[in-house]
């Protein structure tokens, strides 16, 4: 998928090293994220997935080699600059108490605001345009800790939308929610994908949910990309085995049409089917 | 758009808003301030009317020429420095717990303030021939050092707030702890000055005190009050404030300054008054939320207010012997500080 042209990616890597206190977690990396489509990556505990991200979002100094936002070096731009351009929302963040909806939504708009500019009708309607979108507009008085750990979720979504960048990167979006709710985080994830056209770069740990909502998979292990592509190349049974060690079967979603993994584990006593 | 109120001009591209509620609050807290002041002021071994205590403030004639000196020359700047010192407490602890996202924390429980009352112990007992202007610098420096110290050891690449309280606790022992051995050891003198102003005294303070105190706590006060947006980001987590583009290491490196100068200026002035630092915060953020540009001149205020009560009530209580406001101040304050552990524990 590498391009010598930048312009159809939002991000690309080139030789991309990511370490913590001196441990190696993404070595030496090219990818290329495609623009206005949804890019999931996945792979096991520990094989650098929120790593990756932080490093593509700047949260992260490279050890070696560049991070490209369309045609930028990232290290080369303003916190500010790229703050207008690419949001980010990392796994499990909290907000102080007593914090309103409305306040942390409106927490978004500040790579756009100054000293004396502090609450344009530009910020007002983004964040207005944020809450409705995600549904969170009853709550919007509400205190963030009286919430359910769903419509928590989906209030710090709220703000990296309300920081109207054309790329979101999300690093387990769905994680502590409910089955419900995780399809309704994705597939408000995926409408703004569709009508909008943003650029969606997300961790997910399900397998399936990746295939169905994902148009590129990365499968990464041990902080090197196995393989990438469409969710039909990536989600084969060598892949689960390779990267996961589990053995899987994959069959077709029955609903979506999308590569659905079966794991097979240990516990292979067939139990009365269902009729 | 009920909860905030939007402050916008249609020309200019000038636009603020803020929770609704701080207007009412900050105007109730001003009165309330005004009201104790008075009552301070008028306060005394020789009491002044209320009456004649605006009067002689704003210049009227009173029938009593000796009101002028009384409240002018001893009364007045007193309790100004205790409004500044409780004003300049309560920003310091807003910022500490904004930035260390920790509800325990404060100057004088992570041991910065004791960090300033050391080097300005030192100061008076080693060099008491140095002009008193120096105390606040001496006093900033003390800080500083510990802030470093604690930044280095305590809070770098580590999210728990129960370490940040623990190692701050044990900086705040070994700075005590040296202080008392420069008391012990020094001149006896310099020592009984010493101790009047550890215990968080504002007793005999004049406007020459006054007059070194208020610039610092002018400058950083406005910086800190420019920065609530920055503070507001920080709350939010490292990630998430970066994420939003804010410069997370120079922010915080100015707010921590911030926090230093007040709290070490604060203690040169008054002695370690503490607990201000960690109450005022708290009751702003339940009158108003936790968004900084409410919640820094709401806690600011708060912190006057209590300050001016707490030397109002050393005086009024056990007339005609003086408690130290330090005092007063801890009484309330430890138990509110364990109710705070306690509840936190829980949750």
């Amino acid at each position: 998928m590498i391009n010598d042209t930048f312009a159809s990616y939002a991000l690309t890597t080139r030789k991309l090293t990511l370490a913590y206190e001196g441990k190696v977690v993404i070595d030496s990396l090219d990818l290329a994220i495609p623009t206005g489509k949804i890019t999931v990556l996945v792979g096991p505990n520990g094989c650098g997935k929120s790593t990756l991200l932080k490093g593509l979002g700047r949260l992260l100094k490279p050890k070696h080699g560049v991070v490209y936002l369309g045609c930028d070096s990232i290290a080369k731009l303003s916190t500010k600059a790229i703050a207008k351009r690419l949001g980010l929302l990392p796994q499990g963040p909290t907000a102080p108490e007593g914090l309103t909806v409305r306040d942390l939504v409106a927490q978004g708009r500040y790579p756009h605001q100054g000293w004396l500019q502090q609450w344009s009708k530009e910020d007002e309607k983004q964040v207005n345009w944020a809450l409705s979108i995600t549904q969170m507009q009853e709550f919007a008085h509400c205190a963030l800790d009286n919430l359910s750990g769903g419509q928590r979720q989906r209030a710090w979504i709220a703000m990296t939308l309300a920081q109207d960048t054309d790329i979101l990167l999300l690093d387990e979006p769905t994680t502590y929610l409910d089955l419900a709710h995780q399809m309704e985080v994705l597939d408000l994830l995926y409408d703004l994908n569709q009508e909008q056209s943003r650029t969606i770069v997300m961790v997910l740990h399900d397998l399936n949910q990746a295939c169905r909502y994902g148009d590129y998979l990365v499968a990464l292990k041990d902080g090197i990309v196995y393989k990438q592509g469409y969710p039909n190349q990536v989600m084969t049974e060598t892949m689960v085995q390779d990267v996961f060690g589990l053995e899987s079967q994959i069959v077709s979603d029955p609903v979506a049409g999308t590569p659905l993994c079966i794991p097979i584990g240990r516990k292979i006593s067939i139990k009365a089917p269902i009729r | 758009m009920k909860q905030w109120l939007i402050i916008r001009s249609s020309w200019s591209p000038i636009s603020f808003h803020i929770d609704r509620r701080v207007p009412a609050i900050l105007g109730g807290l001003i009165l309330a301030t005004l009201v104790a002041m008075v009552l301070s002021v008028g306060q005394g071994e020789y009491r002044v009317p209320p009456l004649d205590v605006i009067k002689t403030i704003l210049g009227l004639e009173t029938n009593n020429s000796d009101f002028v000196f009384i409240v002018m020359a001893l009364r007045l700047p007193r309790t100004l420095v205790a409004w500044g010192v409780g004003v300049g407490l309560a920003i310091a602890g807003t910022i500490t717990q904004g930035i260390t996202r920790n509800p325990l924390a404060s100057p004088d429980i992570i041991g910065v303030s004791d960090g300033a009352s050391l080097a300005a112990v030192a100061l008076i007992v080693l060099y008491p021939e140095l002009p008193t202007a120096l105390i606040p610098l001496a006093a900033f420096g003390g800080a500083l050092t510990v802030a470093v110290l604690i930044y280095l050891l305590a809070w770098k690449g580590s999210s728990s707030s129960v370490r940040l309280i623990l190692v701050g606790v044990g900086f705040s022992l070994i700075a005590s702890a040296l202080t008392n051995l420069m008391v012990t050891f020094g001149n006896i003198y310099n020592v009984s000055q010493a101790l009047v102003w550890l215990a968080g005294s504002i007793y005999g303070r004049s406007w020459e005190q006054l007059n070194v105190f208020a610039p610092w706590l002018i400058g950083f006060g406005i910086l800190s009050l420019l920065m609530s947006r920055e503070l507001n980001a920080l709350q939010l987590g490292d990630e998430v404030a970066r994420s939003l583009g804010s410069r997370l290491e120079l922010q915080r490196g100015l707010l921590l300054l911030s926090t230093v100068a007040l709290s070490g200026s604060a203690v040169a002035t008054a002695g370690n008054l503490r607990f201000v630092g960690l109450m005022a915060p708290h009751l702003g953020r339940q009158m108003v939320g936790p968004s900084h540009e409410g919640l820094l001149p709401v806690a600011a205020l708060t912190g006057g207010f209590t300050v001016v009560v707490a030397d109002l009530l050393g005086r009024l209580l056990f007339a005609p012997i003086e408690l130290p406001c330090g005092i007063i101040t801890a009484i309330v304050g430890a138990p509110y500080f364990l109710y705070l552990l306690i509840r936190d524990r829980n949750s």
